[in-house]
C-alpha cells in the first residue's frame, strides 16, 4: 500500500491537501497531542544529546562521579582530536562507503534486470524462477553465516572487501518491489520501440529505467542503509584492521578504549555523522524510500 | 516479506479492468494476441533467450552466495566438520540429536523468543502512537519525523555505545535521573532479571522509527472524505481514531507485526555488543549461540545444525504469515 504513494499521484496530493488545511485553533486536545509528541521527541533526542555532551568533555569530567551536562572544566574537543590521531575512523568510513556503494550498484543492476524479465518477457521456466525467488525471501541471513564463511575461506576471499560485498547483493524482496513497479508501466510505451526493432536491452535501458527513477532511488536507499549498518557478516568475514567497515571497527574501539568515555562517544558520533547528514539533506527521499520498500521485508 | 502477498497481486495486475481502462490504447490489446501467436516460434525462442539472459546475473549471485551455502550448510550439519579441520565425515543426524538435548541451545532459543514477544509489543504500539500524534497535523512535520526516525539510521554498534554509557551503573545518565526522582538505581546490563528489558529499551529507541514511518504512510493514505463524513456526524477525534483510523490500518498492522516478529527473531547485534549474552547467559539469543559454537567452539557442523533448527522456526513463522496475509487478501 505504501508503494502506491509513488505511483498514484492522486493519493499523495490528497494527503498533501490535508496538510495544507488551514491551521486549526489550539484546543485542549491539540495541546495534549503536542505535549505528548514533544515528550517523546525529547526522550528520543536525549541519547544523542548525552553522547554529544560526553564527547565534548575531558576524560576526567566524563568519568566524574557527579554527573552534569555542563562539565566543571568546560567543553573541549580533545576526545575528537585523539580519536582522529590514533583512530582509523576515516579509513573505516571510506571502507563502509565504497563497500556499501558497490553493494548498492550491483544489487540495483542485477535486481532490475531480473525484475524486467519477470515483468515483461514470457520465457520458459518463469513461474519456477518466480517461486524460487519468492521462497528465498524467507531465508534469514544468520542461517548462512557458517557455510558462507567456509565458502569464503575456500575462495580465498576472507579478509578482502569481496567477502563483504558479494554475499550482500542478493535482495529477493527488492526484485519484487521493482517487478511490481515495472508491471504498472503501460506496455504501449514500449510498443513503438518494438515496431522499430529495438532490442530488449535497448527498451530496458532507454524506456523502462528512466521511467523507474523513483523506485530505483527507493531501492538504492534501502539497500545502502542496510549495507552501511550491517554488522554480523562483515564482523565474521574480516579481521584485518585495514578493511574493517565502520560498525565493525567501532566494536574493536569499544574494547580498546575501555573506560575512555569521551573518546567512545566521540567515535560513535563520528560514525553516526555521515548517514545523519545525508538524512538531513535528503529527508523527503529517504522517508519516501523507506515507506515504499519497507513493507517488502527486511 | 510482504512480497509474498504483493507479488500475487502484481501478477494479476495486467488483467485488472481498472488498471487497463486508464490506458487510452486499451482497444489494441485484443488485436495484439493473434499477431504474436502467428510469429510464435521464433519469438518464443528469442523470449527464452532474453528472459534467462536478463535473469542470468542475478541468478549467478543467487546460486553461488545463497543456494550453494544453504545446501552446503545442510550438508555440514550432517558432518562433524570443525574449524580445525578434524572430522569431515558424515555422522548422520547426530548433531541434531545433540542439539535437541542441549540445554544451552534451548535456553538461547527461549531468550530469542522471549525477546521477540516483549519487543514486538512496544515496537508496534509506540510506533502507532507516534504516527497518530504526527498525523493529527502538528506543525513542523519534519522535526517529528527527524527525531523519531533518526536513530534507525545508526549502526548497531553506535546504538550499543550510546546505551552502554547511559546504562552505566555509577556514571550513567539513567541511574542518575532515577536517583534524582528518588528511585533506586538499577544494574541495567548486569542484572539477569533486567538485562533483556534494557536490550528491549535500546532496540525500541533504535528501530521504532521504521514502523512509525510505515504507519504514517498508511495513515496519510486514508481518504480525507472518511474523516469529513465522520465530523459531520459529530464524531470526535478519539471516536474517529478508533472507528476510522484503526480499522483502516488493520492490513498495515498485520504486516508490521509479522515483519517485526521476523526481525526480532534475528536479534544478535545489540545483545552481543552490550552484554555479550550475559549476565550468565540470560540475554544470549540463538544467533549468538550459533556464532559461538561455530567460531569460538570451532564446531562448524554442530553450529550448522543449530542454524537449521533456527531456520525451521523462521520458516514456520513465515508460512503462518503467508496464510494470514493470503486469507486477508482473498
Amino acid at each position: 500500500m505504501a508503494t502506491q504513494t509513488l505511483t498514484r499521484p492522486a493519493l499523495s496530493s490528497t494527503s498533501a491537501a490535508k496538510l495544507r488545511q488551514p491551521r486549526k485553533k489550539m484546543t485542549a486536545g491539540r495541546a495534549a497531542v503536542l505535549a505528548v509528541a514533544a515528550i517523546l521527541a525529547v526522550l528520543w533526542l536525549v541519547p544523542f544529546a548525552w553522547a554529544t555532551a560526553t564527547a565534548f568533555k575531558s576524560e576526567a569530567d566524563a568519568a566524574a562521579p557527579k554527573i552534569s551536562w555542563i562539565p566543571p572544566s568546560g567543553f573541549t574537543a580533545d576526545a575528537f582530536v585523539k580519536v582522529f590521531q590514533d583512530g582509523n575512523i576515516p579509513l573505516w568510513t571510506w571502507n563502509s562507503l565504497y563497500t556499501s556503494a558497490a553493494i548498492t550498484v550491483i544489487t540495483l543492476a542485477i535486481s532490475a534486470l531480473v525484475a524486467y524479465a519477470l515483468s515483461r518477457i514470457d520465457f520458459r521456466g518463469k513461474k519456477v524462477l518466480m517461486t524460487v525467488i519468492i521462497a528465498s525471501i524467507m531465508i534469514p541471513p544468520p542461517v548462512l553465516i557458517i557455510p558462507l564463511f567456509y565458502q569464503m575461506v575456500a575462495l580465498h576471499m576472507i579478509d578482502t572487501s569481496w567477502a563483504i560485498i558479494l554475499p550482500q547483493v542478493i535482495h529477493p524482496a527488492m526484485v519484487f518491489v521493482l517487478k511490481k513497479f515495472f508491471d504498472q508501466i503501460p506496455r504501449e510505451l514500449e510498443e513503438a520501440a518494438v515496431m522499430d526493432g529495438a532490442s530488449r536491452m535497448r527498451i530496458f535501458t532507454q524506456i523502462i529505467l528512466p521511467l523507474s527513477r523513483p523506485i530505483l532511488a527507493a531501492v538504492a536507499i534501502f539497500v545502502f542503509i542496510s549495507a552501511w549498518n550491517n554488522f554480523l557478516w562483515p564482523f565474521i568475514s574480516t579481521n584485518d584492521g585495514s578493511i574493517l567497515t565502520l560498525p565493525v571497527g567501532l566494536q574493536t574501539i569499544k574494547s580498546a578504549y575501555g573506560i575512555q568515555y569521551a573518546q567512545n562517544m566521540a567515535s560513535a558520533l563520528l560514525a553516526a555523522l555521515p548517514l545523519i547528514l545525508v538524512f538531513l539533506f535528503f529527508q523527503r527521499q529517504i522517508i519516501k524510500g523507506v515507506a515504499t520498500t519497507g513493507l517488502a521485508g527486511t | 516479506m510482504s512480497s509474498l502477498a504483493t507479488s500475487e497481486s502484481a501478477e494479476q495486475a495486467p488483467s485488472l479492468p481498472g488498471r487497463s481502462s486508464r490506458n487510452p490504447s486499451q482497444t489494441n490489446q485484443p488485436g495484439k494476441s493473434p499477431t504474436s501467436t502467428a510469429q510464435s516460434s521464433p519469438r518464443r525462442s528469442r523470449d527464452n533467450l532474453n528472459g534467462w539472459g536478463f535473469a542470468a546475473p542475478f541468478l549467478a549471485f543467487f546460486l553461488v552466495f545463497l543456494v550453494w551455502p544453504l545446501l552446503y550448510g545442510l550438508y555440514m550439519s550432517l558432518t562433524g566438520k570443525s574449524l580445525t579441520g578434524a572430522n569431515d565425515s558424515l555422522i548422520g543426524l547426530a548433531n541434531y540429536a545433540e542439539a535437541l538435548a542441549d540445554a544451552d541451545m534451548w535456553h538461547s532459543l527461549g531468550n530469542t523468543l522471549y525477546f521477540t514477544v516483549i519487543s514486538t509489543v512496544p515496537l508496534v504500539l509506540v510506533a502507532l502512537v507516534m504516527a497518530a500524534l504526527v498525523n493529527v497535523g502538528l506543525p513542523a512535520q519534519w522535526l517529528w519525523r527527524l527525531s523519531y526516525f533518526a536513530p534507525y539510521l545508526l549502526a548497531s554498534t553506535v546504538v550499543s555505545l550510546f546505551f552502554s554509557w547511559m546504562y552505566n551503573p555509577q556514571l550513567g545518565l539513567i541511574n542518575d535521573s532515577l536517583a534524582k526522582i528518588g528511585l533506586p538505581k538499577v544494574a541495567w546490563l548486569n542484572d539477569p532479571n533486567v538485562a533483556m528489558w534494557a536490550i528491549v529499551i535500546a532496540t525500541l529507541w533504535w528501530t521504532v522509527g521504521f514502523n512509525f514511518l510505515l504507519y504514517l504512510a498508511a495513515m496519510q493514505n486514508i481518504p480525507a472524505q472518511h474523516y469529513e463524513a465522520a465530523s459531520l456526524d459529530g464524531a470526535g477525534a478519539w471516536r474517529q481514531f478508533f472507528s476510522i483510523t484503526l480499522p483502516q490500518l488493520t492490513p498495515t498492522t498485520v504486516m508490521i507485526v509479522l515483519l517485526q516478529i521476523l526481525a526480532s527473531l534475528k536479534i544478535f547485534d545489540q545483545v552481543y555488543q552490550m552484554t555479550a549474552g550475559g549476565p550468565s547467559g540470560s540475554t544470549r539469543p540463538v544467533v549468538e549461540y550459533i556464532f559461538e559454537t561455530g567460531f569460538t567452539g570451532y564446531r562448524l557442523g554442530y553450529s550448522a545444525a543449530i542454524s537449521y533448527i533456527f531456520f525451521g522456526l523462521i520458516v514456520a513463522v513465515s508460512v503462518m504469515q503467508f496464510f494470514i496475509t493470503r486469507r486477508r487478501s482473498a
